[in-house]
């Protein structure tokens, strides 16, 4: 219900785009607590499915809700008048929504880059490495942290 | 009240991240013992979080009988229901204790569509607010 006040006092056309980053955010947060739920085990127990696993639900669920939160936050942005804004008049609240999502996609492409040739790898020799699988686990729960604090940003909206 | 909308929408994102986990179950990713558990407990503290906080800030800034959030809230029974429905299915030790899992007419699959749609009415009713 409290995502209604993020909609609050906003005019009709901007409903849809909000929605449709809300959704994109929250599918993307889901799968990255998925994907760090499957990596998690695959790195301690050196499990190849495990790792698989988390890996395909970054390609196949991170990465396309990633740029559906992002491409939507930019129709937000262009719907409310931000995008027309010089640089030092973006609310603080903005930069730091900015800020997080390039930093987290650029993880999440490493992320993706280090699952693909580990993968690779673990299917040529028969054995997953554990550091491989243990830096995309560091990056994607580093990503979820950053991630609370943009949630954070898009509802109390400092500065 | 910035504060309870925030720990709201995060409750939000928790009852999704259950949605993705088990729409990636459904679609053929690995059930392990460690990923329901996970689904489910956000699914839990989602749940309650949304009802409890949400109810506080509809008190706050509109009416409990307000269309959009009765809708809300009869969409939210629905999820639950399904939800519940759903993890059952995946868990029927849960439901029943030991022994054979109890025939049903539906998938388990059906349960989650079923819940996932409802989530989806939800967060379109949160945003467009209809007769608010």
């Amino acid at each position: 219900m409290g995502v209604t006040l993020l909609a609050a006092n906003r005019l009709g056309e901007w409903e849809l785009p909000l929605f449709v980053h809300v959704l994109g955010a929250m599918v993307l947060v889901g799968a990255l607590v998925l994907a760090v739920v499957y990596l998690v085990p695959a790195w301690r127990g050196g499990s190849l499915e495990g790792a698989t696993s988390g890996f395909r639900v970054l390609l196949y669920a991170a990465l396309p809700s990633f740029i559906v939160m992002r491409v939507a936050a930019e129709w937000v942005a262009d719907k409310e008048g931000y995008s027309d804004l010089p640089d030092d008049a973006i609310p603080d609240w903005i930069g730091i929504g900015y800020i997080i999502s390039d930093a987290s996609g650029l993880f999440l492409i490493i992320s993706l880059v280090i699952g693909g040739f580990a993968l690779r790898r673990a299917r040529r020799d028969g054995g997953m490495g554990s550091a491989s699988t243990r830096l995309a686990t560091v990056l994607v729960s580093i990503m979820l942290v950053a991630y609370l604090v943009a949630i954070w940003a898009m509802t109390t909206k400092p500065g | 009240m910035e504060y309870v909308l925030l720990f709201h929408v995060l409750f939000a994102f928790c009852l999704v991240g259950t949605v993705v986990m088990y729409t990636a179950f459904a679609l053929g990713g690995p059930a392990t013992k460690q990923a329901l558990f996970v689904g489910d407990r956000l699914w839990d503290v989602g749940g309650l979080g949304t009802l409890v906080l949400g109810i506080w800030l509809a008190l706050d800034d509109y009416s409990l009988f307000d269309a959009w959030i009765l809708i809300a809230l009869g969409l939210w029974l629905v999820a639950t229901f399904q939800g519940m429905q759903a993890r059952f299915a995946y868990q029927p030790e849960l439901a029943e204790g030991p022994g054979p899992p109890r025939a049903t007419m539906f998938s388990p699959t059906t349960f989650h569509w079923l819940r996932t749609v409802a989530i989806l009415l939800l967060l379109l009713d949160m945003i467009f607010k209809p007769w608010a």
